[in-house]
């Protein structure tokens, strides 16, 4: 039954660009971006057992790290994002020694901090960021010298990005790593005692999820051409905290599902409302107070249910 | 007391541990030999978790020293004492509840491998540990409830689980926080059997609150009270000590 | 020199600013171990009705303002708390979610009701001309808010220690099971304490209008400093909340002064210096 649900999903993600207009191959492209940020922020939150409120710094930071090599600097793709995301990896090495001092609330607090002075600086810093303004004028990758300019062939460029990071994901978390993962996640004193290194797992998990967090840093701004401070903001890191939560994040397909969902709730509201963020203040509420694991697992349990099955 | 410093798997020297104004463990020294089975008594709240919590590395004294096989290790993180050697199992059941039974063994397998570090084979990949697993399983008589969640087994059943994982690393040192609490007669027989099982490689220390169910496990007494050892020595010599009798019946 | 003193006055009304904001974030975290993210809201909030209303009715009191919003915010805060945040006892992760949610909508409310614009609050009249001390002249408004931020330490101080809801307070903080337990209705304490933390805070935003005027995104400015000052201070310690709310205060103005671009950093340095040696904040206690 499960197979049958994924190989359905596996099969619409190639539809967008064989059967609809160039608004859906658009929309459908920023869906995966989403969904591997939701992803690469579920690592932290449904595996480790870690929330962290500050997850837009890495896609920040990788993408204003390539912004502003091509466009200043004059590097190439190529180079400017591995450029990026050694710096990305280096940022969240710093910012996880540094959060990891607490655990709970205190990691939560920590990350939204330092996230909020990475934001503060993309603001101030106006003469390296161009503060308000954002970076404008970019271009994307040819990768093999293929252009990506149309809606259509950034799709599959996405979509093949966006299918390696699932794996890799997916891989991560079976892993025997991901297992100590888990193990710390639900008994970390435990974990000590049975030999594992509670505080060097969490590290290191924090490091790879910011990594898939830049990568889709990169994708975004090669999708928008543009960056600008917002992206780097809480509401990015709560956008992407509540595909996680709405999709469910015990699920390693959940969160993913989760973004798509508030990526088209917000596509449709901000063309009937102005304001967008009260609403995702509601939502916000609204999941928390009736659907606190999810919709994917509450889908499925709602399946089991209706073929009289009992687990 | 006196303490020679050579031979002995673990050594407790003038530990103290003070929380605020409240000293739970005061000036405690221990010598426990290789293959020894010591049993620590004292009633509520004389100190014998706090002092395993020091001796595991979840607690760190304010002062005195902690050794194993005569290498220091007071200020050794919990888990690079389990490589070391040291085992515990804690009062508060604390098992994987969600997973099988012999995912549960199999992570206490994983703890000292280099594998936990592997990011790209599933656990399951590793044959071996699954084997292993099982053998132990088996050998606490579990094998029937391997592929269940821990959720679903008895408490008895957990405890011997417990036990399992702590086994399953071979460990030099075991520390046994209460292993009998709450068990009916029948379980605690079945534990109490386990635990006689131990092989002499593994040193083994055992807390437990009531005296009369752990005492035939027991080779060797220590009494403590207000943190305090009070008597320490060989099983019938403390049983047999008035200041015994003081501490259980004064209480 | 008058730069120096000028900078240094700076700091400390923006230090007495930050503890009117960060001493109720402290006091909520301290006792119901939530984080608050609403906070930063509940202040712009004071901040927006002070400036409506201080441009209103000229000549109005802004004591009886800042009490009067304060009022307000601290009743939004506790309808929030009865209906919402009391439903997720069980679920922490959860209530910073309701909390950050809850942010969202006051903010974009603001934005709403107001409008994009920045809105400049009117300095009292009474407070208009300057003071002169020792031949150096001093705006006395700022004065004004550091003898505030003192006097609410002070009040704040009594309350909790020297009366009967402060001791059960402080109970609840130590131990909620056994404050429970001794028959101390902890609810309702919460509900309180929210209020009290959410009107401060109101109260406080009044207060910071002259000075900071009122503008969309003045929540997103404030709450990671308060953030910073209770990882600094250390978690429901109000003392804590004080002295980390000057450290800060000095940090940021005198770092916005000379390296305006770094200021950010040089904000989170010493919150990362005392993470490095003391995890628990600089008057926490441990486990809290």
């Amino acid at each position: 039954m499960k197979w049958i649900g994924v190989a359905l999903i596996a099969g619409s993600l190639l539809l967008p660009p064989l059967f609809a207009g160039d608004f859906y191959i658009n929309l459908a492209s920023q869906i995966l971006i989403a969904a591997i940020f939701a992803l690469s922020l579920n690592l932290l939150v449904g595996f480790g057992g870690m929330t962290s409120l500050g997850h837009a710094s890495y896609l920040g930071v990788a993408a204003y790290t390539a912004a502003l090599l091509t466009t200043r600097y004059g590097f190439g793709h190529g180079s400017a994002a591995i450029i990026s995301m050694t710096a990305t990896i280096a940022m969240a090495a710093l910012f996880g020694v540094i959060a990891l001092r607490a655990t709970g609330l205190g990691f939560l607090m920590i990350t939204l901090a330092l996230s909020q002075v990475l934001w503060g600086l993309a603001y101030r810093m106006s003469n390296v960021t161009n503060g308000d303004n954002g970076i404008a004028g970019l271009t994307r990758p040819m990768p093999f010298g293929i252009s990506l300019e149309s809606a259509a062939s950034f799709y599959w460029f996405a979509l093949i990005v966006a299918s390696f990071a699932f794996a890799m994901m997916a891989i991560f978390v079976s892993s025997s790593f991901g297992s100590s993962l888990k193990g710390v996640r639900d008994q970390p004193r435990r974990m000590a005692a049975l030999g594992f290194n509670p505080w060097m797992i969490r590290w290191i998990t924090f490091v790879y999820a910011g990594f898939w967090g830049g990568v889709s840093g990169l994708l975004y701004v090669y999708y928008h051409k543009y960056i600008h401070p917002t992206s780097l903001s809480i509401t990015g890191s709560a956008e992407a905290l509540l595909g996680v939560i709405a999709g469910g994040s015990g699920t390693i397909g959940g969160p993913a599902i989760g973004a798509a969902l508030v990526l088209l709730l917000k596509n449709y509201a901000s063309a009937y409302l102005e304001r967008w963020n009260m609403l995702l203040g509601l939502v916000f509420l609204f999941i928390v107070l009736v659907m606190p694991s999810g919709l994917v697992p509450g889908f499925s349990r709602l399946i089991a249910g209706l073929r009289g099955g009992s687990r | 007391m006196i303490v020679p410093t050579s031979g002995y798997a673990l050594e407790v020297v003038n530990l103290k541990k003070a929380f605020g104004g409240l000293v739970v463990t005061q000036d405690v020294s221990l010598a426990i030999r290789p293959g020894e089975r010591r049993l620590i008594i004292g009633p509520n709240g004389a100190g014998k978790t706090t002092l395993f919590n020091q001796i595991s590395g979840d607690m760190r004294p304010n002062s005195g020293q902690v050794r194993l096989f005569g290498s220091e290790i007071t200020r050794l993180s919990p888990h690079k004492r389990a490589h070391a050697g040291l085992s515990r199992t804690y009062q508060i059941i604390t098992l994987f509840t969600d997973d099988t039974l012999e995912h549960n063994v199999t992570l206490g397998l994983l703890g000292l491998r280099a594998t936990r570090w592997q990011m790209w084979r599933p656990l399951s990949f590793y044959g071996d540990l699954k084997t292993e697993a099982r053998r132990i399983l088996d050998a606490v008589g579990l094998l029937h409830l391997a592929t269940h969640p821990v959720s679903e087994i008895a408490y008895g059943e957990k405890r011997r689980v417990e036990l399992a994982m702590a086994l399953a690393q071979k460990p030099r040192v075991l520390l046994l926080d209460e292993p009998l609490a709450g068990l009916s007669n029948i379980e605690r027989s079945q534990v109490k059997t386990l635990i006689a099982s131990i092989p002499r490689e593994t040193t083994v220390i055992m807390i437990e609150h009531d005296m009369d169910t752990a005492l035939d496990l027991a080779e060797t007494v220590t009494l403590l009270n207000y943190g305090r050892v009070i008597v320490d020595g060989r099983r019938d010599a403390v049983i047999a000590d008035e200041r015994t009798r003081e501490v259980y019946l004064g209480v | 020199m008058q730069f120096w003193i000028i900078q240094g006055l700076n700091s400390l009304s923006l230090g007495g600013l930050l503890f009117l904001l960060s001493s109720g974030f402290s006091l909520i975290f301290g006792l119901m171990r939530l984080a608050n993210l609403t906070h930063g809201a509940f202040f712009m909030l004071g901040t927006y009705f002070g400036a409506t209303a201080l441009r209103s009715w000229d000549g109005l009191n802004i004591w009886v303002t800042a009490i009067g919003a304060g009022i307000v915010v601290a009743a939004i805060g506790g309808l929030f708390e009865r209906l919402v945040l009391r439903r997720l006892k069980t679920n922490p992760l959860g209530q910073v979610l309701v909390t950050l949610g809850m942010s969202f909508i006051i903010s974009d409310a603001c934005l709403l009701f107001w409008g994009g614009d920045s809105i400049p609050v009117p300095t009292p009249q009474n407070m208009q001309a300057p003071t002169r001390i020792l031949g150096f002249v001093f705006p006395t408004y700022r004065l004004v808010l550091v003898g505030c931020a003192i006097g609410t330490a002070i009040v704040l101080y009594y309350l909790l220690d020297r009366t009967r809801l402060g001791a059960m307070i402080r109970a609840g903080v130590d131990d909620g099971q056994m404050a429970r337990a001794v028959g101390i209705p902890v609810s309702r304490l919460f509900t309180i304490v929210f209020c009290l933390g959410a009107g401060v805070a109101g109260a406080g935003g009044v207060l910071g209008g002259p000075i900071l005027s009122a503008y969309p995104g003045l929540d997103a400015d404030m709450l990671p400093l308060a953030l910073i000052v209770v990882i600094l201070g250390g978690i429901g310690s109000l003392l804590g909340a004080f002295i980390g709310s000057f450290i800060i205060g000095f940090i940021y103005t005198f770092g916005t002064a000379l390296f305006p671009e770094l200021a950010y950093i040089i904000l989170f340095l010493p919150m990362i210096f005392v993470l490095a040696f003391r995890p628990q904040g600089l008057f926490g206690r441990v486990g809290a």
